[in-house]
């Protein structure tokens, strides 16, 4: 190599640059992970203090300390008030996660649990459940939705992979809007002559917290827990994802096993929350695109941090829908399909390409 | 430059000992049905610097891919330090061989600094994420590709060539002292084209790193690197220094090419000066 | 070292696009030519052939059967006067507002998947049946309530529908373009209407009578009960229109599939291209679904089928049209005759639809768009 090598100007000290540009960052991602737990702790409070009963803070509060007390309002607190708003917490979180985690290994800023068949499956086994068992409450469902978001999860990426070229997005999403398709045909065959059925589902498919209670968060509490746990083992090995897989491969990452925990993760955590709510759209979509703004792509904090905002936006668009139709509520699943779409479509316009 | 970092290897000049370090053995290597390298052997020893050229379509990039353990050979295997690619764990692979893909896509927004760090997941666990070491490794890695002073900037925002220099940064971090490269000089202009080799020949002079990269230029290729590796329609057709390998009958064989090979007036090296293509 | 060269070139070559468009055949009559493939005459004629058939078999079968003689009396003219009513009132209107939203079924779609390049583009995924849909559940639950939904039951549920389909459809415009229309926010613009639709239709239902909210079931799933004259000539006069617009808008669709910078490079005025064909397009799903309701899949799949069909690189748009109205036709037919209950003719476009698109993606050949 006799080439003469051009010359360069030294460079500044070694990493100084770097380093301040780190902690530049890491302060802001501090900083909006402050913010959240904040909004996660008032969007708490306000879910407990507002309804179709205001209580005062006060009020609200000695009933939620003084555990002796037996009046009107402590029961209203605990019996109807702190179930609902634990239970938004985790249905948020979920959803929030799961779609941070279909985001990054789709490699698609617009995926969303829901094009999975996560709802078309659950759909589709509440129906049976009010058919052909007669089950007519939020707690019976709950076992029937959580098996059918997974079999539907599981029936949609089988069908995305079978194809010669593997799973992709698209494939994957076409699989699912087809698999949805059908579903949804049987569904409407069930109901169309069984008007006692009809009412049964019409009031399970809008998506709501109300009418759940302190048994519903039971029974999904350890799913979630276990999604949340496997999404957060999962967040390192999407940074690498997100270079492509050649690069993650020759990085030292296996790509089965981060697929298949990232997989195992989304199932449990939007099938848990179909299950306990019904179908709730946007939050799994909305939530990671608004925290990348600080977070950037590191899933690290990503992940985390959706989970906190899905939290917050499924606890407050749950209030609202308390406030806005007194003395009746809105269903949250309306009120965030409402408020998302104008917020997606405002997004979508903002972008300048177009990448799938 | 004569920082050392702790897992670097040693900082002299590259010694052609002859040990083998990569080696293909009756590689036959297929998508689905279509065969597209058959029956290749290869060994590449420690410290060379090889350039794989070809015409398109010859089963370059795929036979680079199968090297660094991206594809599963349907006969014959790769060999890492003597033992057989696909039986070592992914990690182990990492933390031997680096890689870089032909135009590799960072997700929007990442920055020159976090694409280098991730370059050293081989050597972190859930328990050590990272360490002074990684610290220490990412600055060096910046500073000795002169990428210090974008570290902040987004890699999607930044010219070709500067992006080429932080991927290549990310090799250098990630510690290997074999890395394969993927026509690294796709698209860009010939003095970021210049830029891009001089780095890589500097990974292989200075920080002694043994180098395999599939190039289109053959001038480029036959400056650089110290041995050619010619391929056609995915057979080896010929292996040796570029004054070995870039013969006018060679030339006609594999490019269809007519062309005269005159001394590159700068370094030395066979320069080819095409004529007209063949029709076979 | 030649012979292994040529022995591995013979295994190289892959097959472009995988699908043989077969030959091109020109036509000159004096100044006048045209160029055309023979599959993509064939195919319009074959189908064409289908519906008629299906059509008459239509006309003398259902709960009341009337041999193929009878039949063809009536149309003539003659025949007694019982007969007269159940073909020429009842079944006649009925299949020819099956065969008309069919075909603008179908048209729409093609013209949707060309002009966005993506498979997945058509009405019911982009939010203007979910429009129509909204519309005619409000006006089918809100009628006994409140004054805005007196006005809706007053409007009747396919002026509703239709103006929701339309609403819809210019809001979808509106959202999306941004000094022209790019198909991919196109269809993002749409998932997020489909998305506030689907809410509202959800939302109204819960709200409704529980016969009510039955009834608007029937509606969304897409019937042709009870579908008569009134229904028909409407239909019948916006697609003699539109279909002639929408096949004038084949050659510049032809052009955009390759891109705005190409398209504007071959002397397109892209923009307006672009608005026209996603209007004319609206406008076909409208008055279909005002006729029938959203009928489930046809504009999804009908184009994929003749794209396959045909060969070629796009959907086509008269197969498309033609397939259409043979599809909702036999499917029409089918609920009528063989299913032991009336169901709605949706839900078997559905149920045909769905798997073979799985099909399709098990199978694993490349989608063309």
């Amino acid at each position: 190599m006799s080439v003469p090598s051009v010359t360069r100007a030294p460079a500044a000290t070694p990493g100084t640059a770097a380093h301040a540009g780190r902690t530049v960052r890491t302060r802001r991602r501090v900083l909006g992970l402050l913010v959240l737990l904040l909004l996660v702790v008032a969007a708490c409070a306000a879910s407990i203090a507002i309804g179709s009963r205001p209580l005062g803070p006060g009020t609200a509060w000695t009933a939620l300390t003084d555990r002796s007390l037996r009046t009107e309002e402590a029961v209203i607190v605990w019996d109807l008030r702190v179930p609902r708003t634990a239970l938004g917490l985790m249905v948020g979180a979920a959803l929030g996660v799961s779609g941070a985690l279909i985001q990054g290994h789709t490699r698609n800023p617009l995926g969303d649990p829901g094009l999975l068949g996560v709802t078309a499956g659950a759909s589709f086994a509440v129906v049976l459940a009010i058919v052909l068992l007669g089950v007519g409450t939020p707690a019976g469902y709950v076992w029937f939705a959580f098996a059918g978001a997974l079999a539907g999860t599981v029936a949609v990426y089988v069908l995305g992979s079978a194809g010669r070229g593997g799973a992709t997005p698209v494939t994957l999403a076409l699989a699912g809007s087809a698999l949805s398709a059908l579903l949804f045909a049987l569904v409407r065959t069930m109901l169309i002559s069984d008007s006692d059925s009809l009412d049964a589902f019409r009031f399970w498919v809008v998506g709501a917290l109300a009418g759940r209670g302190a048994d519903v968060a039971w029974q999904v509490a350890p799913f979630i827990a276990a999604g949340l746990v496997l999404a957060l083992l999962n967040a390192p090995a999407l940074d690498l994802l997100g270079l492509g897989e050649d690069v993650a491969r020759g990085l030292g990452q296996r790509i089965w096993l981060a697929r298949l925990t990232g997989l195992g993760a989304t199932t449990l955590l939007a099938g848990a929350a179909t299950a306990a709510c019904g179908p709730i759209a946007f939050v799994g979509l909305v939530a990671p695109h608004v925290v990348r703004a600080f977070t950037g792509p590191a899933h690290r904090w990503l992940v985390p941090c959706a989970g906190l905002l899905g939290a917050v936006l499924l606890l407050t668009a749950d209030v609202l829908g308390r406030v806005v139709a007194r003395p009746g509520e809105l269903q949250v699943g309306i009120v965030l399909a409402l408020v998302g779409c104008p917020f997606f479509v405002a997004l979508v316009r903002r972008r300048r390409t177009a990448t799938l | 430059m004569t920082t050392s970092t702790p897992d670097a290897p040693p900082l002299s000049a590259p010694t052609s000992d002859g040990r083998v370090r990569l080696a293909a053995e009756g590689l036959r290597l297929a998508y689905d049905d279509r065969v597209v390298v058959e029956g290749l052997d290869l060994t590449l020893t420690d410290g060379s610097f090889t350039a794989i050229v070809g015409p398109n379509g010859c089963g370059k990039s795929t036979l680079l891919r199968a090297l660094g353990r991206l594809l599963r050979p349907a006969a014959g295997r790769v060999l890492l330090d003597g033992r057989a690619i696909q039986r070592t764990p992914t990690r182990d692979v990492a933390r031997a061989l680096g890689l870089l893909p032909q135009t590799p896509v960072a997700p929007a927004g990442l920055t020159v600094a976090d694409l280098v760090a991730r370059g050293r997941h081989p050597h972190q666990s859930w328990l050590r994420q990272w360490s002074a070491e990684d610290e220490a490794v990412v600055a060096e890695a910046l500073s000795w590709t002169d990428m210090g002073d974008l570290a902040d900037r987004p890699v999607d925002e930044l010219s070709g060539g500067q992006r080429q220099r932080a991927w290549i940064s990310m090799a250098l971090a990630q510690g290997t002292d074999l890395i394969l490269l993927d026509e690294p000089t796709t698209y860009l202009d010939l003095s970021h084209q210049i830029d891009v080799l001089e780095l890589v020949a500097r990974l292989h002079a200075e920080r002694g790193r043994t180098v395999v990269v599939v190039l289109h230029d053959l001038n480029l290729a036959a400056r650089y690197a110290q041995r050619l590796v010619a391929m056609r329609d995915g057979v080896l057709v010929a292996s040796g220094t570029p004054h070995e390998v870039l013969t006018e009958q060679l030339l006609a064989d594999v490019f269809d090419l007519e062309a005269r090979v005159v001394p590159d007036p700068v370094a030395g090296s066979p320069m080819v000066v095409p004529v007209r293509r063949l029709r076979r | 070292m030649t012979a292994t060269v040529s022995t591995v070139r013979q295994t190289t070559p892959p097959e472009p696009g995988g699908r043989p468009a077969g030959r091109a055949v020109t036509l000159r009559l004096g100044p006048v030519s045209a160029r055309f493939r023979w599959r993509a005459v064939v195919v319009p004629v074959v189908a064409s052939a289908v519906v008629v058939v299906l059509g008459a078999l239509s006309l003398g079968r259902g709960d009341y059967p009337i041999g193929v003689g009878d039949v063809l009396r009536t149309l003539a003219g003659a025949g007694e006067q019982g007969q007269r009513f159940i073909v020429l009132d009842l079944r006649a209107p009925r299949i020819l507002v099956g065969v008309l939203v069919g075909a603008a079924l179908g048209l729409a779609g093609a013209l949707f998947q060309t002009f966005a390049r993506n498979p997945l583009a058509s009405p019911d995924v982009l939010g203007i049946t979910q429009g129509a849909s909204v519309g005619a559940v409000a006006a089918i639950t809100l009628s006994g309530g409140s004054s805005a939904g007196e006005l809706l039951g007053g409007l009747g549920v396919p002026l509703a529908a239709l103006a929701g389909a339309l609403g819809a459809g210019a809001l979808l415009f509106t959202l999306a373009w941004r000094s022209g229309l790019d198909g991919f926010r196109l269809v993002l613009v749409g998932i997020a209407l489909w998305s506030a639709g689907q809410a509202l239709t959800d939302w109204l239902l819960t709200g409704a009578q529980i016969h009510d909210a039955s009834a608007a079931y029937v509606w969304i799933t897409g019937s042709l009960n009870a579908r008569s004259w009134d229904q028909a000539e409407p239909l019948l006069l916006s697609l003699a229109v539109l279909v002639p617009l929408a096949l004038a808008a084949g050659r510049v669709l032809g052009v955009l599939q390759f891109g705005d910078d190409t398209a504007r490079g071959l002397g397109v005025r892209v923009a307006r291209a672009q608005g026209a064909v996603v209007v004319v397009a609206v406008l076909l799903v409208a008055t279909a679904v005002a006729a029938a309701g959203p009928i489930a899949f046809v504009a999804l799949i009908v184009p994929q089928v003749a794209v396959r069909l045909t060969g070629g690189s796009r959907p086509p748009l008269l197969a498309s049209a033609l397939c259409g109205a043979a599809l909702v036709t036999g499917a029409d037919l089918l609920t009528r005759t063989v299913l032991p209950e009336a169901l709605p003719v949706g839900i078997l476009t559905a149920a045909v639809g769905a798997p073979y698109l799985l099909w399709l993606l098990v199978r694993g050949r490349r989608t063309p768009a």
